[in-house]
């Protein structure tokens, strides 16, 4: 049955932009996708990835549509519709030993979410984006017709949609790889370093041992304080080694609404307080929650930044570029008024199959940044520099990005450009990213 | 356990499915939609349900097929200790107002149809010595109000029956738990401006699933509806006149 389509006030993870939008949910995504402009799951993209483009355009709501289809217990493969959201994906498959490779550092996402962002998370280094676990999707294109597409049919199709926004069609149905988990339990480690360059060159190394790493940057520290860090390194425990029972399931209360405790102070204080407690050399046993998912530590985090709303600034420096060019942003962001409350870098490793997919070798920095009127300046500041050293912006995080800017950081555009409109040539599919970056009529 | 639901496919039914089948209750379905149950009997098999998920057609607009549904859910489990009822429709009070049709099929699956069921199913159980017998009603049932006057008319009806029903023959074993939901987010509700207290259909699962183990009479999700249905039965009419919720 179809829900009839409501119009509603929308926005990303970021709370802006804000847009009033008709979207309708059911758990039959074929009918709620026939006709609409864009798919949207948990809305955890931070910017305009999960909001239409066009004024009359209607989103399908995918998250009733959280069924598994089938499971392979012999080969750990799985089946899902594309509502079905990691969390639900890790409670019912932790428990039998297996886990969902690639998690990016919410739970609150949905399937269809992670192929259409190929998404990321601390184990980049070791496993790639999730789209390289990916076996197969059902989508429907923009034609209304639905297809079974994977590597072996329509395979252009296929690496288009694995990071493609959700541009190139709806995605209905995921198949993917489980990657084998004997416990549920994270072996973890973390130390801190007093300057950017040993915090940076700790990740690196890190990197060569665990398959979970992760450097949280204070940025808010003067002097020669800005930049330490601490490094997170993890790896799922063996049985031997972990408690015997499964890590209860976690259910953190939400916050109900805008409260904006987080701020530059605020967080210069939280930052110290950080820092200090981490810096010395911890070894433990972990919840896998609190090593994966700290953007859940409590339900609606988003609703504690500035009332105005955030972005968050993420891109990727190739390898050349080394830790100056890391600097170098820094510098720019600080110099141009931008406050950055969190900041975390992750060591990449290569490009994957996805052709608009984000990560490459080298160095991801992510940094939340209030929306202010300086927010604009200093991210186009920022790009200069970014697309001037062969780096990139992610489409999943972004809510500022010009389009001329993204042309520059981007040669595979016109390749994957290509493939969207030989499947959608009046792009009856879009959102508000895609006409903000790739002139999409609205 | 060896549960027997109907309405599992969507909504409540369908998170309270999940969280039984996750520690191992065995379960059957019943539902109007046969492609539902295929799909829902699937998920809960790749979910880890122990034994196969057995399923039929049954619409709480058919009596008549109450019987033969009811053969095929004993026979499946090899008798059933719990039977629990989600399945209902609802309408805007202005939808029903408006349309006769709609009015008549709400009224009658919501109160005399749900009831029917019930019955088969409490001859059942009393038969096989007793078991739990689970009835999602509403808040909207507690006390009448200008947005729910109909659909909260039925719910009302469903609440007392279900209430006797304790009264008569909680001694001779048959345990009854009557569900009254507030505002919880499903395809039910979506169409409907959100009060606070709202919840989603996993989290009210829980306190459903929380009211079956504990064998409550009547259980309120989430629970804090109790103290606000507790105001609202306690406002004088003239207040109500006056209110729009």
């Amino acid at each position: 049955m179809t829900v009839e389509g409501q119009r509603g006030a929308l926005s990303g993870w970021g709370r802006h932009p804000v847009v009033v939008a008709r979207h309708r949910r059911s758990e039959n995504l074929e009918a709620i996708t026939r006709g609409a402009t864009l798919s949207r799951g948990l809305g955890r993209s931070y910017g305009d990835a999960s909001l239409p483009g066009t004024i009359d355009g209607t989103l399908a709501v995918t998250t009733a549509a959280d069924r598994l289809c089938w499971f392979d217990a012999e080969r750990g493969i799985v089946r899902a519709e594309a509502g079905v959201s990691l969390a639900t994906l890790n409670r019912v498959f932790w428990p039998r030993g297996w886990s969902v490779p690639s998690s990016p550092g919410t739970q609150q996402v949905t399937l269809g979410g992670m192929v259409a962002a190929d998404v990321h998370g601390k184990s980049h280094h070791s496993e790639g984006c999730f789209g390289e676990h990916v076996r197969a999707v059902r989508m429907r294109v923009a034609d209304e017709r639905i297809l079974e597409v994977s590597e072996d049919e329509e395979p252009e199709l296929f690496r288009a949609t694995l990071g493609g926004m959700g541009l190139t069609g709806h995605l209905l149905e995921v198949e993917f790889q489980l990657r084998p988990a004997p416990s549920g339990w994270v072996l973890a480690e973390s130390q801190g370093y007093g300057d950017l360059e040993s915090t940076v060159e700790a990740l690196r190394s890190a990197g060569s041992e665990w398959p979970h790493t992760l450097a949280w940057i204070d940025l808010l520290a003067g002097g020669s304080a800005f930049g330490r860090g601490v490094v997170e390194r993890g790896r799922r425990a063996d049985p031997g080694e972990a408690p015997s029972r499964l890590p209860a399931p976690r259910f953190p209360p939400a916050v109900p609404f805008v409260f904006p405790l987080i701020s530059g102070t605020t967080m210069r204080l939280a930052n110290i307080a950080r820092y200090w407690s981490r810096r010395l050399y911890r070894r433990g046993i972990v919840h896998p929650d609190a090593f994966f998912y700290p953007l859940d530590v409590v339900g609606w985090l988003n609703r504690l930044y500035p009332r105005a709303g955030f972005t968050q600034y993420q891109v990727v420096l190739p390898t050349s570029a080394g830790v100056e060019g890391c600097r170098r942003v820094f510098d720019i962001m600080v110099q141009r008024g931008a406050v950055p409350l969190l900041c975390v870098l992750k060591d990449f490793g290569g490009e994957g199959k996805g052709m608009l997919s984000f990560p490459k070798a080298g160095l991801s920095i992510a940094v939340d940044l209030p929306i202010t009127d300086r927010t604009q300046v200093a991210v186009d500041a920022m790009n200069d520099f970014v697309a001037g050293v062969g780096g990139r912006v992610y489409l999943a995080k972004d809510t500022l990005t010009r389009p001329e800017h993204f042309r520059a950081m981007e040669p595979r555009l016109s390749a994957w450009q290509a493939v969207r409109r030989h499947w959608d040539p009046e792009a009856r599919i879009r959102s508000a990213l895609s006409v903000r970056l790739f002139g999409d009529p609205t | 356990m060896k549960a027997l639901l109907i309405g599992a496919t969507r909504g409540m039914g369908r998170s309270l499915a999940r969280l039984m089948v996750e520690r191992g209750d065995q379960l059957f379905l019943l539902g109007r939609d046969e492609s539902a149950l295929e799909v829902t009997a699937a998920d809960l098999t790749a979910r880890g349900a122990s034994g196969s998920v057995g399923a039929a057609c049954c619409d709480l607009e058919s009596p008549s097929g109450f019987e033969a549904a009811l053969d095929a859910a004993w026979a499946g489990l090899e008798g059933v200790d719990t039977v629990v009822v989600t399945a209902g429709l609802f309408g805007t009070q202005e939808s029903l107002e408006a349309d006769a049709v709609l009015r008549q099929r709400v009224l009658s699956v919501n109160f005399a149809n749900t009831v029917e069921f019930c019955e088969q199913v409490r001859t059942r159980l009393l038969a096989d010595g007793g078991g739990t017998l689970c009835v999602f009603s509403s808040v909207a049932g507690d006390r009448a109000r200008k947005k729910v006057v109909l659909y909260g008319a039925a719910k009302a009806g469903l609440s007392s029956y279900l209430e006797g029903v304790d009264l008569r023959y909680r001694e001779a074993g048959l345990r009854t738990v009557l569900i009254k939901p507030g505002f919880v987010r499903t395809n039910m509700t979506a169409a409907l401006d959100e009060p606070p207290f709202a919840v989603g259909p996993d989290e009210a699962a829980r306190a459903v699933l929380r009211a079956i183990d504990r064998g409550a009479s009547v259980a309120y999700v989430p629970p804090v509806w109790r103290l606000v249905m507790l105001i609202i039965r306690s406002l004088p009419t003239w207040v109500l006149r006056r209110t729009d919720f």
